[in-house]
């Protein structure tokens, strides 16, 4: 999507150990809160999220998602509201019924459950934020890198000059 | 509208190229399709290769100068060497380049053999399966030694391929198949000039908005209680079917047809690709169902989503080979 041309990439640098690049997708109203309050409360948290704040989790295109994974991230973080604590009333619902199918759709297509985490945080919980973030992030080391553009490099996707390859 | 002739052309006559790759042949009727069009067509344009309906060799092709094929239409993906090298001499061969039909725009139904290793596709064709009597376990192989010397078939590719990632494409003329109409207007305005400038893979032949925008069918504002599947339930005439619990892909899926299918009460396959600004239809689609359930509760809505009978497959049935994964990793 035009909004996100953001390459991501955890291919480590000469001589550094692999890191996971985990891109997570904030609510504003809430989760982008929740994780704010566990930074001015000094929490410890993996810096392997790269935070994107958008202002509703029913903002949250399934294709951003595919994309972030296309381009490199190793794990996806979706966090919105609780049920009923929505800003805009019923935003979250539709992330309630996307991001299970979505997560169906991603484990056919081969990426593991635990690189795909959807979870509510609320303002209040940056003590959850911090302990999703460290748990996700253990995951997803323990996985190891999904690499997704090399292995479409690889499969021979984009190499003509009608199409740009994904994650150059 | 009758077609003048190009001047520039040789005889006068426009050269016209079709080729087939890994596709089922529909694309090549869908050119017949165009029914009485076809002789004024025939009229105005010279066939200097088309595999499907007349005799024309390889060699002949590589005979050709570079740019003697003024426009060269190419059905189906690809999916072996043979199929690569053919397309790329005829993007050498050809002025003009139109990827024609669903396959070769974005993979089509080949593509969905993407969510196998090309391992399992083998053992599914040749060893493992109960229509086979396969006992010595032959396998195509790439080479092979015979007294006669050694004998090559095409390489089978890892993954299934749309036009566009092994050449630059001119036009994309989108469908499963094209749908008859749009393919007489894309070869009318190329015959007179009118089509938009040459762009990398400009769409043709279709419209930017989604099949709901042509479709006849009436919106409720009702939400999806149950899904449903076409071979199981009658839906009720005049009512949306993604609505009804179809999962049409309408919202995620190109104008273009015409509605067809909705018109005859299906739903919708998705075979004109993603719409508008959409890169993803699959993802797309998700947003689209997500926004439609009747659930407050997560057990719900989870209740809901697992009605959906291979959403992969559904969602990406024409798409998978251009949507942001391209496949099963």
């Amino acid at each position: 999507m035009a909004q996100t041309q953001t390459v991501v990439s955890s291919h480590a640098a000469p001589g550094t150990a692999w890191e996971p690049r985990i891109v997570a997708f904030l609510c504003y109203w809430c989760s982008y809160t929740g994780a704010d309050s566990a930074g001015t409360a000094r929490m410890k948290y993996p810096p392997n999220v790269d935070i994107i704040r958008v202002m509703c989790s029913g903002r949250i295109d399934p294709e951003l998602v595919t994309t972030a994974f296309a381009r490199g991230a190793d794990g996806v973080m979706v966090l919105g509201c609780h049920i009923g604590d929505c800003h805009y009333i019923a935003g979250n619902h539709k992330t309630m019924a996307r991001m299970p199918l979505l997560k169906r759709m991603l484990v056919d297509l081969g990426i593991e459950p635990d690189r795909f985490v959807h979870e509510w945080v609320s303002a209040a919980e940056g003590e959850k934020f911090t302990r999703l973030v460290c748990e996700v992030t253990e995951r997803v080391r323990a996985l190891g890198p999904l690499e997704l553009p090399r292995q479409m490099r690889e499969f021979g996707f984009g190499r003509g000059l009608g199409s740009k390859a994904w994650g150059e | 509208m009758t077609m003048a002739a190009r001047p520039e052309s040789g005889n006068g006559k426009l050269k016209i190229g079709v080729y087939w790759a890994a596709s089922c042949g529909g694309c090549d009727i869908s050119l017949l399709e165009i029914g009485p069009h076809l002789l004024e067509l025939i009229e105005a344009a010279e066939i200097v290769l088309w595999p499907c309906a007349a005799d024309f060799k390889y060699a002949d092709v590589v005979s050709y100068p570079d740019g003697f094929i003024d426009v060269c239409f190419v059905n189906g993906s690809v999916r072996t060497s043979e199929q690569e090298e053919l397309v790329r001499l005829l993007r050498r061969k050809a002025k003009t380049l139109v990827a024609y039909g669903a396959c070769a725009c974005a993979g089509g139904i080949p593509a969905l053999a993407n969510l196998n290793q090309p391992e399992e596709i083998f053992d599914a064709s040749y060893r493992d399966n109960p229509s086979l009597d396969n006992a010595a376990g032959v396998v195509p192989q790439p080479v092979t030694e015979t007294e006669f010397g050694e004998l090559e078939i095409p390489r089978f590719y890892p993954r299934v391929l749309r036009l566009a990632d092994v050449v630059e494409v001119d036009y994309q003329l989108p469908g499963c198949p094209p749908q008859a109409d749009r393919v007489w207007e894309a070869i009318t305005a190329l015959v007179s000039g009118t089509l938009p400038a040459r762009n990398n893979a400009v769409l043709v032949g279709c419209t930017d908005k989604a099949v709901c925008d042509d479709c006849p069918l009436e919106k409720r504002k009702t939400r999806i209680g149950s899904f449903k599947r076409p071979h199981l339930a009658v839906p009720e005439p005049g009512w949306c079917l993604l609505e009804q619990g179809y999962v049409c892909m309408g919202p995620a899926t190109r104008g273009g047809c015409g509605a067809l299918c909705l018109k005859a009460n299906l739903p919708c396959r998705g075979c004109y690709g993603a719409s508008g600004a959409v890169e993803d239809q699959g993802a797309a689609m998700i947003g689209a169902v997500g926004s439609l359930l009747d659930a407050t509760t997560e057990e719900r809505a989870r209740e809901l989503v697992a009605q959906i009978v291979d959403p992969v497959g559904s969602f990406y049935r024409f798409t998978l080979a251009s949507s942001h994964l391209r496949g099963r990793h």
